[in-house]
């Protein structure tokens, strides 16, 4: 038995500080990514989500190269992707997607000005790796109270808006006539997805905070169609990829190419796709076809 | 700029503004906006797998433009098809950062095949670019009609014999085929735009589906034309003028429609 | 069990005929055994409540289901030509696609097709005359998105129309439609089966736009049909034995009312009423 767990587990995983560091934020990210991505999914607002993860990629990395935290830069930037969204978007999923990748790309096509001009005036490229995808690894202790805010206000926002954000995300008709405030609701909605993505972007890097956000919640809703059940179920599967994801890119130290260690962004994405499958074919085999 | 060492990308441009803008018709035509910006971000990881294993970046760049297509179609046909494309680029892009991992002397090309370069084509890759261009044009000018219809309406096009997920499979392959001509020029994070702004705003100027899909096609060389010279004269990358001029064709088509309503 | 078909016309002679078709999904009956026929540019209305397996039936008749038990038999003599027009109940036209009412009904011709359809002259023409037949050449050429609802409803119609089908289906065409569209629809459709000898096959919750040109009524309820005319289906007899429960009919000002008596129905026959109650005319 020992020896099994020897082997699943390398030697000093539990001890090694930046593991530890690692485990917690990134399991408060995941818990906060699945509540949030579960309304996504519902609201077809995958698009948007990846968008603001790309985005996202821009701000981080002119947070990094002025100094500060790539989380600062990830939010601001996030967060006004969200507000463009919202101001260039038609209500209409249709015209809101062509509108996302308006706005994407003009974001985008900035971002790659901004890198091209930093790069030719101050040599920086290393940094572009760990702002697409993430340093959970070598994550700075200091972020540990940001990240726990941030996450809590997204929380907050899903939580106290349960209801009115179900309704309108299932039914904007029905929510009107019952006199929510959809637009509103929308918003705030933004905002919260806005701060998810950010910190997954810290954790999986922005580029892939959409695995985190829409995996977990998408198969959840393939089990199960309550949608307080969905939160909890997206929250433990989006919680045991996060942290099976590390411990696969601390074991993959000692695998080939030996003593380079394979992203934990790529562990978390793989297994998310893994729990997404198979929640869509377990999902299947009860409804009974 | 017109030297003759630059004719080969002025031809490139050409083929590039070409295809992007025809396939861009249908993917604005129905709504995939999503899936355009998807295929070509997914095929990032072909290019880095690529490099890697020492084969040509355009075999990279096709083989998981087509794979991650197919994956789309495959998993979006049942459940929902966004969560599909979302899951599909995503992984994709996984593998990318594992390859990307694996080579450390990278940095210039992981920026080009990201952002675009003038010279993306080189002379010896611009014959199988212009024949799978044709390829793809082909196949569109084929299917134009059953397209047409199932984007439209594919209830009554299913009613007629035209298979809504076949028209679909068939759309992703041509959707793989633009990205992996049109990629190395204006670079996998930005072509997307090429294939929905110049389209978004032609509709705006016609309601005849021919015109709007020359009108297309005639965007998408103005944009294109003016990113290479402005990126060869200022070294700035091609896909920020891509982005720009893209957004630029979506705003002068919302504009126009907002003036005529006014009128 | 069914009440079968009262009066039908001579199957031979059918331009549709379905046999017993019989549809189970997941344990459940949603069609029970429906038989009727329908003639030669007769004009037919599918009537039931939401869910009592209108969309169901027509997509059997569509071949787009394939039903449990029973067939649909297409034909009769002089029926050469032409398959089946449909026009769906669900369709988004975009505001800004582009795309005129003309291009939409140019597909219905030749769509199917692969590749660019040449310019003729032929084609055209074919194109017209179909506008003209359904009163839409005035917006032809304007954009298909930005019509309203009925003008809309009649280009698919043209569009259903011009392959020369010998039956047209159409899954709710007056769900949305206000009262004045509603009945302009119908009259199109009257009218182009009659000078067409075209069948029409409509679904729809509500008869009573339909009341004045009904050759023939399916009335389904929980699967089952009752099917024959007006005069020998719509009535408190049948209705009670179709339904399995009571059901009164009244005949207001000309108007069909049906309304469910109280006990455990959830059949929404009190829609035709008017939310909540009997409306009197």
């Amino acid at each position: 038995m020992a020896g099994v767990l020897h082997t699943l587990v390398e030697p000093g995983f539990f001890s090694d500080s930046a593991v530890q560091l690692a485990l917690v934020v990134g399991g408060v990210v995941a818990l906060v990514a699945a509540a949030v991505g579960v309304f996504t999914v519902l609201r077809g607002q995958a698009f948007a989500g990846d968008a603001l993860g790309h985005m996202g990629a821009a701000g981080g990395s002119s947070a990094y190269l002025i100094g500060l935290a790539p989380l600062w830069g990830f939010v601001a930037v996030a967060l006004a992707a969200a507000g463009l969204m919202e101001m260039v978007g038609i209500q209409r999923a249709r015209g809101r997607d062509l509108a996302t990748g308006i706005v994407l790309g003009a974001g985008l096509g900035l971002a790659a000005l901004f890198l091209y001009l930093d790069t030719t005036h101050s040599g920086t490229a290393g940094a572009t790796g760990t702002i697409l995808v993430g340093s959970i690894f070598t994550l700075d202790p200091a972020i540990l109270p940001a990240a726990l805010a941030l996450g809590a206000i997204a929380l907050i926002i899903v939580i106290a808006l349960f209801r009115p954000l179900l309704l309108s995300s299932i039914s904007p008709e029905l929510a009107v006539a019952r006199g929510i405030p959809v637009r509103a609701v929308g918003i705030l909605y933004l905002i919260a997805m806005a701060v998810a993505v950010a910190l997954c972007a810290v954790t999986i890097g922005a580029i892939l905070s959409t695995a985190l956000l829409i995996g977990p919640g998408a198969a959840a809703l393939a089990l199960t169609n309550r949608p307080g059940r969905a939160v909890a179920l997206a929250g433990v599967i989006g919680l045991a990829a996060t942290w099976l994801g590390v411990l696969l890119a601390y074991d993959s130290y000692y695998w080939p190419p030996l003593h380079h260690g394979w992203p934990v962004s790529f562990f978390v994405v793989a297994l998310v796709l893994i729990a997404y499958l198979g929640a869509r074919a377990g999902g299947r085999r009860r409804v009974g076809g | 700029m017109f030297s003759a060492f630059m004719v080969n990308a002025w031809i490139v441009a050409t083929i590039v503004a070409v295809v992007g803008g025809a396939v861009g018709f249908f993917v604005v035509l129905r709504g995939s906006a999503f899936v355009a910006h998807a295929v070509p971000n997914g095929s990032f990881a072909g290019a880095a797998a690529a490099a890697l294993v020492g084969i040509s970046t355009l075999v990279g760049l096709g083989v998981f433009a087509l794979g991650g297509a197919l994956g789309i179609g495959l998993l979006g046909r049942r459940g929902r098809p966004e969560v599909a494309t979302a899951l599909t680029l995503v992984f994709m892009l996984a593998l990318g950062a594992l390859f990307l991992g694996f080579t450390t002397e990278y940095g210039p090309e992981i920026y080009s095949l990201l952002f675009g370069e003038v010279l993306g084509v080189s002379s010896a890759a611009l014959a199988p670019t212009a024949g799978l261009a044709a390829a793809t044009l082909a196949g569109l000018a084929l299917l134009y009609r059953p397209l047409l219809f199932s984007s439209v309406l594919p209830e009554s096009g299913r009613a007629r014999g035209v298979s809504a997920f076949g028209i679909e499979l068939c759309f992703l392959m041509v959707v793989a085929a633009a990205t992996t001509v049109t990629v190395p020029v204006v670079g996998t994070a930005l072509i997307f735009s090429l294939m929905i702004g110049p389209a978004a705003g032609a509709r705006a100027f016609t309601a005849r589906p021919h015109l709007a899909l020359a009108l297309s096609m005639a965007f998408a060389l103005v944009t294109v034309w003016a990113a290479i010279a402005l990126s060869y004269e200022s070294g700035w990358p091609v896909g920020f003028f891509v982005g720009a001029g893209s957004a630029a064709a979506y705003v002068c088509g919302r504009g126009w429609t907002l003036a005529r309503r006014r009128v | 069990m069914t009440d079968g078909t009262l009066t039908a016309a001579e199957p031979r002679e059918a331009t549709l005929s379905a046999e017993a078709v019989t549809v189970r999904l997941g344990g459940r009956s949603i069609l029970d055994e429906v038989s009727f026929t329908i003639g030669r540019g007769e004009f037919t209305g599918l009537i039931g409540a939401n869910g009592a397996g209108k969309t169901t039936l027509l997509r059997v008749i569509l071949g787009l289901q394939a039903p449990t038990a029973g067939r649909i038999r297409l034909g009769g003599p002089g029926h050469a030509r032409g398959g089946i027009g449909y026009v769906p109940q669900k369709f988004l036209l975009e505001q800004d696609m582009p795309l005129r009412g003309r291009d939409l009904v140019g597909l219905g011709l030749d769509g199917h097709r692969l590749g660019f359809a040449l310019p003729s002259r032929r084609r055209a023409a074919l194109v017209e005359e179909m506008l003209e037949a359904v009163g839409a050449g005035r917006f032809a050429d304007a954009r298909v998105g930005r019509l309203s609802g009925g003008e809309q409803q009649r280009i698919l119609i043209a569009h259903a129309l011009i392959s020369r089908p010998r039956l047209l289906l159409l899954d709710e065409p007056l769900a949305n439609l206000d009262l004045p569209s509603a009945q302009e629809v119908v009259r199109v459709l009257s009218r182009v089966s009659r000078e067409q000898q075209i069948a029409i096959l409509i679904s729809a919750h509500e008869m009573n736009p339909l009341l004045p040109v009904m050759d023939r009524v399916v009335y389904l309820a929980g699967g089952r049909a009752a099917t024959g005319t007006v005069e020998e289906v719509v009535r408190s007899e049948v209705l009670t034995r179709l339904y399995g429960h009571h059901v009164d009919v009244l005949r207001v000002h000309g108007r069909v009312i049906v309304v469910a008596g109280t006990g455990q129905d959830e059949h929404p026959a009190a829609e035709e009423a008017g939310a909540g109650g009997v409306e009197i005319v």
